[in-house]
């Protein structure tokens, strides 16, 4: 790798240096997000927009899709402002998720025999995050063949959505409970966490709380006590060498 | 059948803090030495580099650089009447695998403990009395280290120097240092570098905290305030607070690390030799199972070896240490029923858990950017710094306003009232995230018989070996005692201008879903009695004494403070004296 100097540290916090200025001179994120020279997302970021109808899926079929669209739309709704989850691209998300390794259980000891613990002991059935999915989504969509949740209303669907949360509701095996804490944890972190993982659109978690993403340094702006930073967000998919300075007294070689 | 290897001086089951430092220390002396690690060979350049290196959803909720837990994870349960299910994810505890083990992926927060911490039976009982003790709670079983404050002083001093230490003194020599800690145990002189810059956060809670007359000082810390050689020299460089530091590596050489501190000088020796990828299955013993001869382990292309060797040591993360002597049939298993038996016994962990103050909308508190070791505090409540004897409980916490970082999956406040999803949810993350403080209440946990590791009976490893089982749960001692901070905590909350302050302090039971702490410790624990210690004050086993058993399985019980500053020194202070008297006339280096 590059061996950055001192130098170059200087000019480029100098630059965001320039970046902070009160809050009220700011227009507003979105306008500075298209100003970002390097945006590798689209600059669009209408709350309206509704990318999912452009999603590919690979793990979840038509009907799956339909219910996963349908809830993360109300677990975390759009607002006049900020786009919710459906249009930050949760579903497909969650869709890569399962459709890969954590799907198929990466990082989950599976070895029984199996029985239910205390919930001191964590989560303790056999299904991958795929088959949870894939058994409880079945069980749902049987349950609501009459009118699918995607059809209801978004206050029956939230009332249903409250129901999986309370637990008791038995969908396959999956107690329901543990099936919606799933689904609100994928849909979390589909909301919040590198748009690289196929969530987060626009970055608009990040806009909306001011999480300025990947930067890898505030060196100079730790000590501006209470500044308000604001300068578009950064993806791991923008961020580039060249921001930190390496000693050349360091091998840039690993020994 | 295991292809028998050249025998070797020394072997190190893992290389991580311990197992490095040793290491280096004995091929400094001439001796062969053989370093084992189960995880990947990796280093700063190339594989904690930007951009990868900030991905939260890899490394804080997937926990890339944790121990494979599907090959080897910990049965638990929270008490021996219940059935130990292995926990089949890492939530509470995040042991570290790969070459430097979790001195990798800590934080860097950089203690030491106090006086009475290595006497501490003695100290309580000198001070309170043997009836006031028991009040604390029938079951606990408090123990000294069979070592003193004095004696180590000189090897966290060594410690800290190697690894850069950036902070502020509190008490140079017994005299008190304005602007540090004034419970700090006297120090022989200051940190190698002075503290870090303080974050917003930090400025709010010592406003509160000196309010209230409580004695803020900036948190010690590995991450560095600024470019640092150290005595082997290596040269680190200045944290530039990116919010990236606990459950990830440093990309910029900013954090004290095997990586950046040790290896460089290692594995330039050729009396070293590090074998990646390697789990060792057992230690062998002579047909007297008084002498070690050396290990069996499965490399990455599953063949076995045996590795003879003079001495072993046993390096790993301080659970797996426990299982390697159970697994090895090295000391006497601890039998709860009996108390008799010492390997597994005294496992403790750490009272966890502070407050999370809401502020006003005008206050930016800008989380994310933030060090592993970012905190100023108050150890006014720390060990035995305030009086006990009406309490009713032993033991204490440190306190601080140390928020590492404001990645966005783990931070996302919401005030008490607001729903769990939803329209009125989204809004409430936006309007607090950046307008809320963490305050972190730390503290001690106390040693009870009820509390032990040992084999488990049905579940298997990888490799068919049973897993280490866990039987834990907080003493009612340690709740009574963080409960009485949190009240304390509260106070300074509202100092800081919380508008809401959200009650902090640890609960029953102990439950393995939630993050708490990485300082499992105890189980293999020294002291100077074979009676009820595994290991002498060198951490050498009493009953296999070429096997020694280095780091945090070693604390009679887990001090106020994040540990990995107490574990480099008292290996230092073990490697003295192997080097001075062990390899002069192996054998026991304290008589039982």
């Amino acid at each position: 790798m590059a061996e950055i100097s001192r130098r170059t540290l200087m000019k480029v916090t100098g630059a965001l240096g320039t970046s902070i200025v009160p809050a009220a001179l700011v227009p507003d994120a979105a306008s500075a997000q298209q100003d970002h020279a390097h945006a590798a997302a689209p600059a669009q970021s209408s709350p309206d927009s509704s990318p999912a109808k452009f999603t590919t899926y690979l793990f979840f079929n038509a009907e799956e899709a339909a219910f996963m669209e349908a809830a993360v739309a109300r677990l975390i709704p759009k607002d006049e402002q900020w786009g919710g989850a459906l249009e930050a691209g949760v579903p497909n998300y969650i869709d890569k998720q399962l459709a890969g390794a954590w799907g198929a259980g990466e990082r989950l000891y599976r070895s029984g025999p199996w029985q239910p613990g205390t919930p001191s002991q964590g989560y303790q059935l056999p299904f991958t995050p795929a088959e949870l999915f894939r058994t409880a989504l079945r069980a749902i969509d049987q349950e609501l063949a009459q009118t699918p949740f995607a059809s209801r209303n978004p206050d029956e669907q939230d009332s249903y959505l409250k129901t999986l949360e309370a637990g008791g509701k038995d969908l396959g095996g999956v107690p329901s409970d543990v099936f919606f804490a799933h689904l609100w944890q994928c849909t979390v972190e589909g909301f919040f966490s590198d748009p690289v993982y196929g969530g987060n659109r626009d970055m608009v978690s990040w806009r909306m709380i001011g999480f300025p993403g990947a930067y890898a340094s505030y060196y100079d702006l730790v000590d501006k006590h209470g500044i308000k930073l604001d300068r578009p967000p950064m993806s791991l998919a923008q961020d580039a060498h060249g921001h930190i300075h390496m000693d050349p007294g360091i091998p840039a070689r690993s020994p | 059948m295991a292809e028998r290897l050249k025998a070797v001086d020394m072997v190190t089951i893992g290389v991580g803090l311990t197992g490095s430092l040793a290491a280096l220390e004995l091929v400094q002396a001439g001796l062969k030495v053989v370093g084992l690690e189960r995880g990947a060979p990796r280093f700063t350049v190339p594989d904690f580099q930007s951009p990868a290196i900030h991905d939260e959803l890899r490394f804080s909720i997937r926990k890339a650089m944790m121990q494979d837990n599907t090959k080897v994870p910990v049965s638990f349960r929270n008490n021996s009447s219940e059935t130990a299910l292995p926990i089949r994810r890492w939530e509470s505890f995040l042991p570290g695998q790969g070459l430097g083990g979790s001195f990798v992926h800590w934080n860097g927060q950089s203690f030491r403990a106090q006086v009475a911490d290595f006497i501490y039976r003695t100290h309580l009982l000198q001070r309170y009395g043997q009836k006031f003790v028991e009040s604390c709670g029938a079951d606990l079983t408090f123990q000294d280290w069979g070592l003193t404050y004095d004696q180590i002083e000189p090897y966290y001093d060594r410690f800290e120097y190697l690894i850069g230490v950036s902070g502020k003194a509190g008490n140079i020599n017994g005299q008190i240092q304005p602007g540090g800690n004034p419970f700090e145990a006297p120090r022989s002189r200051e940190y190698p570098n002075p503290p870090m810059k303080e974050t917003y956060f930090g400025a709010i809670f010592r406003k509160g905290a000196e309010q209230l007359g409580y004695h803020p000082y900036p948190q010690p810390s590995s991450n560095l305030s600024r470019p640092y050689t150290n005595p082997l020299g290596l040269k680190l460089q200045q944290c530039v607070f990116c919010g990236f530091c606990e459950r990830y590596a440093c990309e910029h050489y900013a954090k004290g690390s095997p990586q950046t501190t040790i290896l460089p000088v290692l594995l330039k020796n050729p009396n070293y030799e590090l074998r990646t990828n390697c789990e060792v299955l057992r230690i062998n013993l002579d047909s007297t199972g008084k002498k070690a001869t050396g290990v069996i382990y499965v490399d990455g292309a599953g063949r076995e070896f045996e590795q003879p060797a003079e001495m072993v040591f046993i390096t790993a993360f301080p659970l797996n240490n426990v299982r390697t002597l159970l697994l090895s049939g090295i000391g006497k298993p601890y039998d709860p029923r009996t108390g008799e038996g010492v390997v597994g016994r005294n496992y403790t962990y750490q009272t966890t858990g502070g407050p999370t103050v809401f502020m006003d909308e005008s206050i930016n508190v800008n989380p994310f950017m933030s060090s592993g070791a970012p905190g100023t505090m108050i150890d006014d409540f720390g060990g035995d710094n305030f009086d006990h004897s009406n309490l009713g409980f032993i033991g204490g916490q440190y306190v601080g306003s140390i928020m590492t970082g404001g990645r966005p999956i783990e931070f996302h406040p919401t005030p008490p009232g607001t729903p769990k999803w939803g329209l009125e949810w989204k809004q409430a993350v936006a309007r607090h995230y950046n307008h809320t403080i963490a305050v972190q209440q730390h503290g001690t946990s106390a040693p009870s018989r009820l509390n032990y590791l040992d084999l488990d009976p049905t579940y298997k490893d990888a490799w068919g070996q049973p897993l280490l089982r866990m039987t834990f749960n907080f003493p009612e001692n340690d709740i009574r005692m963080s409960q009485y901070i949190a009240d304390k905590v509260v106070e300074i909350g509202r100092a800081m201008g919380g508008k809401t302050v959200v009650r902090g302090g640890t609960k029953r039971p102990y439950t393995t879903t939630v993050y708490q702490s990485t300082h499992n410790c105890g189980g293999a624990i020294m002291g100077d009695d074979p009676r009820t210690s595994v290991v002498n004050r060198y951490q050498q086993c009493w009953d296999v004494p070429n096997v020694f058993s280095l780091g945090g399985a070693s604390f009679p019980q887990n001090i106020t403070y994040n540990y990995t500053v107490t574990i480099g020194a008292i290996t230092l202070f073990a490697l003295d004296a192997i080097k001075n008297k062990y390899l002069k006339a192996p054998g026991p280096m304290v008589q039982a």
